[in-house]
């Protein structure tokens, strides 16, 4: 590794590896970024829905291959489906019981509920799914090799291609969902002043109801997403990833989608680089550090609003 | 799913209407539960397998079928009789008692707790556990300096704790100092990583400073697993010296070191290990006691009065001629140095640390017991340590269902009151008891 | 109207936000008692310029200066908006009152205080200690935190919490709060706003009387013409960030452009007679 480290290639690779983890962080992001705009609290259980969303898709592909679905595009397309579907009822039900019964309550109440509901979730799911990790046999082999001819090829594997474009294309989606669409509006207009909105006729429950559940949904294509590409899960994989998505969506400026896209791309980057440069071990030491650079230097994010103070 | 909150002042709806409400709650049910109680993934040595258990769906969805429906009868008929009965009752009591009333069940509680090791059914396990819940206690305590009294939201309190830990373990180790030299100088090493982790992000809005301050703490314990020639690394550090009675060693004669006095000698009693058990328990107690003091003053102090101005209009101070980032700072490092006496006590008390002990699971359950107890609420504080540490240590054979039901609780209590258990504030100054005779005095 | 030199001197103050000019090339002074009186239309600019004194914004262009009768000379553009009260002596009241809801009365009145007690306290050190010199600065506080309730009615509410009490003493506990904080100038952002005529009278009272009685200087918007007639020395009328007349109440009553301003016609004597009723609310 050392004597290759210097070189183009490895440089490409990293990349490579940087974007995919990136483009994971930056989908579970957007859940963080979209309730913290709409009412301002830290969802602190959207990383266990997206741990949710890597077990319902790892039952998906094992229910498929029950069903003797073995062609894999339609697999993947089908457990997609499954698994969006079926971790927006566990992103509804947890705003329905836990935090909209504390809506206009003391602004620690709902992070005490998330944290709470964070626990219940990973051992929930630990004592009905059992402790041990999940392996799942890789199914998406190969790639292209964008180098062939360097002493150290660098390749993109299909999975990786796979997860780019899967994100790129969401997120565009998103995005022109949140733009155009009256559900959109409703969601910045909620946003800027509920009371307000509600007496125009926005039915600002629905509205939140939705963007828990869009920002789980997304998050199950996280979860599907880093099942297929590491192929490995266990109930407390939604921890650290939460928190790296947490601190993805305030890097990028919290509040902002596209911003959250920005800020996954950047830690899931810096976490590349850093470990290919440097070392594994202090990781997440960077992608923090990183963070309270970027906060003392720009208050509210790198593409977050500039806030005026209000006298 | 309409029908959610029992209002006495709305025509109850139909029976009907119920039994929709809960079929609708059932379906819900259903759906959560068939991916992930429908199936269960069977990780063997030939792969992963698939195995059905479909027939937990249903159940599932039956008993929250039953569930619901009975919260909503009750909701219906039992409520509004509490309302109607009880509830003008409490409030009625709670006008009566006299306004030091909280102040006389402090002096009650700290009674309780230093005569516990005297009373008839105080095993030493009891003891046990009677010191975690005191460190519990102390944690919320130092902890509502930071979040209950200045309103800075500290997801990463825990990292102050390890830092107290570790000083005491490496000063003792490395430098032969004793525990009550190590604690002094473990509180303001913890003091000192508060102020320079806050000095750059104190600035920052309420909930920025939440994820620096919980993003610190996993750099903290990434860097203990990581630094093994120092810290051990996971393994932790073991042996740490167990505390001495102010230099006494707590040890039978036969392990003390040589020429020195033990406890038991210098006392002429008889060694037994409850001697430790007991001294551990006194310290932790006396240490919760000094923090408990420190903010029952420093809140009629200027500065405490700013934390609590700072928490309520951070603009105000400003225009007051407070400076919001030092007077925030100071509540940050106060508090950090309380996780760090904390932690030394921890190290003592356990003789082994290690990163295991300082995940974010702590900081989180350091938190619940501060907003649970009340924000601001010493009394609350030590009832909720009571009831998320103590309680769950009862049900320890219970391991599995512990945590899920750990979780399930933090949610319900906050749902059941959003303000915490005791949310008065004990206000730091009331003007009609200072004597009014000085302003005639200063007029003339 | 006095020799002096003037407490507070504004000169070519400029704040743009984006393309916005917000206030454009404003000078005017202020003096020690007597009151100031900033006046204009909704959005010409007057909490703006109210935000720069005390440091909430920052303007592009301009000094604002501030002489104490101490002889220190302060650069409020270029201080910190806590130092500006601290040291300037420059404390405000706002126009959406900002009280410390949850805390009492006598609290909020105690923290205003911080500065000096803090120093009193020696950080907290004598305080702890309960040394005799601390404890009589805590009861120089109290007391003066007294005089300024019984001064503006609120002897009464003194353990009441600040967030209870109904608006009208809330103003009243701001300005309390502000001069328990012993400025050398007192900022009132629409301290009349809201208020019955009863405690607009009351009002007047107070402000005339520290005025008078407590030497200071006060700066002060105001939209309510009777309060602006009947107490103040001075008037600065702005309209869309620029002063368009300086001067006593009389002189500014006067003028053709604050007429033009405040009612967009030339009728003379239609505004005479509003401004003169003192109903142009």
């Amino acid at each position: 590794m050392g004597a290759r480290q210097g070189g183009m290639e490895y440089f490409l690779q990293q990349l490579i590896n940087g974007v995919t983890l990136g483009a994971t962080y930056g989908l579970i992001a957007i859940g963080y970024t979209m309730v913290y705009g709409i009412i301002g609290m830290i969802n602190f259980a959207h990383g266990d829905i997206y741990m949710v969303g890597a077990f319902i898709s790892l039952v998906g592909f094992l229910l498929l291959g029950f069903f003797g679905i073995t062609y894999v595009p339609l697999a993947c397309l089908l457990v997609l489906v499954f698994a969006m579907v079926f971790t927006a009822v566990y992103g509804w039900a947890v705003e329905r019981l836990a935090y909209r019964p504390l809506r206009g309550s003391q602004r620690l109440a709902p992070l005490i509920s998330a944290i709470g509901v964070s626990i219940v979730l990973q051992n929930f799911v630990q004592l009905s799914q059992g402790a041990r990790v999940k392996p799942l046999q890789p199914m998406i082999n190969g790639g292209i090799t964008l180098v062939p001819d360097a002493d150290f090829p660098v390749t993109i594997s299909y999975i990786k291609i796979m997860i780019i474009v899967t994100t790129v294309v969401l997120m565009a989606g998103f995005t022109l969902i949140i733009k155009y669409t009256s559900l959109g509006r409703a969601q910045r207009a909620a946003e800027q002043d509920m009371t307000m909105a509600s007496l125009l006729g926005v039915n600002v429950d629905r509205t939140i109801s939705a963007t828990f559940v869009i920002g789980a949904m997304l998050a199950a294509v996280a979860g599907l997403m880093v099942t297929l590409y590491y192929g490995v899960v266990d109930f407390y994989i939604g921890f650290i990833v939460g928190i790296k998505a947490f601190t993805a969506a305030v890097l990028g400026g919290i509040g902002s989608v596209p911003g959250a896209m920005l800020g996954g791309m950047l830690i899931g980057l810096i976490e590349a680089f850093w470990s290919g440069y440097f070392s594994i071990e202090y990781k997440d030491v960077a992608a923090f550090s990183i963070l309270v650079f970027v906060l003392i230097f720009r208050p509210t994010g790198l593409l977050g609003k500039p806030e005026i103070e209000k006298v | 799913m309409k029908a959610d909150m029992p209002a006495t002042n709305r025509s109850r709806p139909s029976m009907s209407a119920m039994l929709r409400d809960a079929a609708a709650a059932a379906f819900v049910a259903a759906l959560l539960a068939f991916p992930l109680l429908g199936f269960k993934l069977n990780a063997t040595a030939q792969g992963l397998h698939l195995d059905m258990r479909l027939s937990w769906v249903p159940i599932a969805a039956g008993i929250v079928f039953a569930g619901r429906l009975l919260l909503t009868l009750g909701g219906q008929y039992v409520a509004p009789i509490i309302a109607r009965r009880v509830a003008p009752d409490v409030d009625a009591i709670r006008r009566r008692l006299p306004s030091r009333s909280a102040y006389m069940v402090g002096i009650a509680m700290a009674a309780v707790a230093i005569a516990l090791p005297w009373l008839p059914f105080a095993d030493r396990n009891l003891i046990d556990k009677a010191t975690l819940i005191l460190i519990y206690v102390m944690l919320g305590w130092g902890l509502n300096i930071v979040v209950g009294l200045a309103g800075l939201l500290d997801l990463g309190y825990v990292a102050f704790y390890a830092v107290g830990a570790y000083s005491y373990a490496l000063l003792s180790q490395h430098f032969g100092l004793s525990f009550w030299i190590c604690l002094p100088l473990a509180g303001l090493l913890a003091g000192a990583f508060g102020v320079a982790l806050g000095f750059p992000v104190l600035r920052l809005r309420g909930d920025y400073l939440a994820i620096v301050t919980l993003g610190f703490g996993e750099i903290v314990r990434e860097v203990i697993i990581n630094w093994d020639k120092v810290t051990g690394g996971p393994n932790g550090l073991s042996g740490i010296e167990r505390p001495s009675f102010f230099g006494l060693p707590m040890l039978p004669t036969s392990m003390a070191p040589p020429g020195s006095t033990t406890f038991a000698d210098f006392f002429g009693i008889a060694f037994s290990p409850n001697q430790r058990i007991w001294f551990l328990y006194y310290l932790i107690l006396a240490l919760a006691l000094a923090t408990n003091l420190f903010t029952q003053r420093i809140r009629r102090l200027p500065l405490g009065r700013a934390w609590e101005a700072l928490r309520e209009d951070e603009i105000a101070c400003r225009s007051l001629g407070i400076n919001p980032t030092l007077v925030k700072l100071s509540a940050f490092a106060i508090g950090a140095s309380f996780a760090g006496f904390a932690g030394s006590f921890f190290a003592t008390r356990q003789g082994f640390i290690s990163p295991e002990s300082f995940t974010f699971i702590e900081s989180a359950i350091i938190l619940a017991i501060v907003v649970l107890g009340g924000m601001g609420s010493q009394i609350g504080i030590v009832l909720a340590a009571l009831l998320l540490v103590g309680l769950p240590e009862w049900f320890r054979e219970l391991e599995q269902f512990r945590m899920l039901a750990f979780g399930a609780a933090m949610v319900l209590i906050m749902l059941w009151r959003p303000q915490g258990l005791l949310s008065h504030r004990e206000p730091t100054l009331r003007l009609s008891d200072v004597p009014r005779k000085l302003v005639s005095e200063s007029a003339t | 109207m006095s020799a002096a030199s003037p407490l507070l001197t504004v000169e070519h103050l400029t704040i743009r936000f984006g393309g916005l000019v917000a206030i454009d090339d404003l000078s005017f002074s202020a003096r020690s008692r007597e009151i100031t009186a900033l006046i204009g239309p909704n959005g010409a600019g007057k909490t703006t310029v109210f935000n720069c004194i005390t440091g909430f914004y920052s303007p592009e262009v301009g000094r604002i200066a501030l002489r104490r009768e101490d002889g220190r000379e302060f650069f409020l553009e270029r201080m910190d908006g806590f130092r500006i009260a601290r040291d300037a002596g420059v404390v405000r009241t706002f126009q959406n009152i900002r009280l410390f809801p949850g805390m009492s009365v006598a609290e909020n009145l105690m923290v205003a205080q911080h500065v000096a007690l803090m120093r009193a306290s020696f950080f907290s050190v004598a305080g702890f200690l309960r040394l005799k010199s601390y404890l009589d600065a805590e009861r120089q506080a109290v007391e003066r935190a007294r005089y300024w309730l019984d001064k503006t009615g609120l002897l009464a509410d003194a353990d009441k919490l600040a967030g209870s009490l109904p608006y009208g003493a809330q103003r009243r506990l701001e300005i309390a709060r502000a001069m328990c904080a012993n400025p050398a100038l007192l900022c009132l952002d629409e301290p009349a706003a809201g208020l019955n005529p009863r405690e607009s009278n009351a009002l007047n009272a107070l402000l005339t009387d520290i005025r008078d009685e407590h030497g200071i200087g006060i700066l002060l918007i105001e939209h309510d013409m009777s309060v602006v007639m009947q107490i103040s020395d001075r008037v600065v009328v702005l309209e869309q960030g620029r002063s368009i007349a300086q001067g006593t109440p009389v002189e500014v009553r006067a003028n053709p452009e604050v007429i033009r301003a405040y009612l967009g016609v030339e009728d003379e004597a239609a505004v005479a007679s509003v401004i003169g009723q003192g109903s142009a609310h």
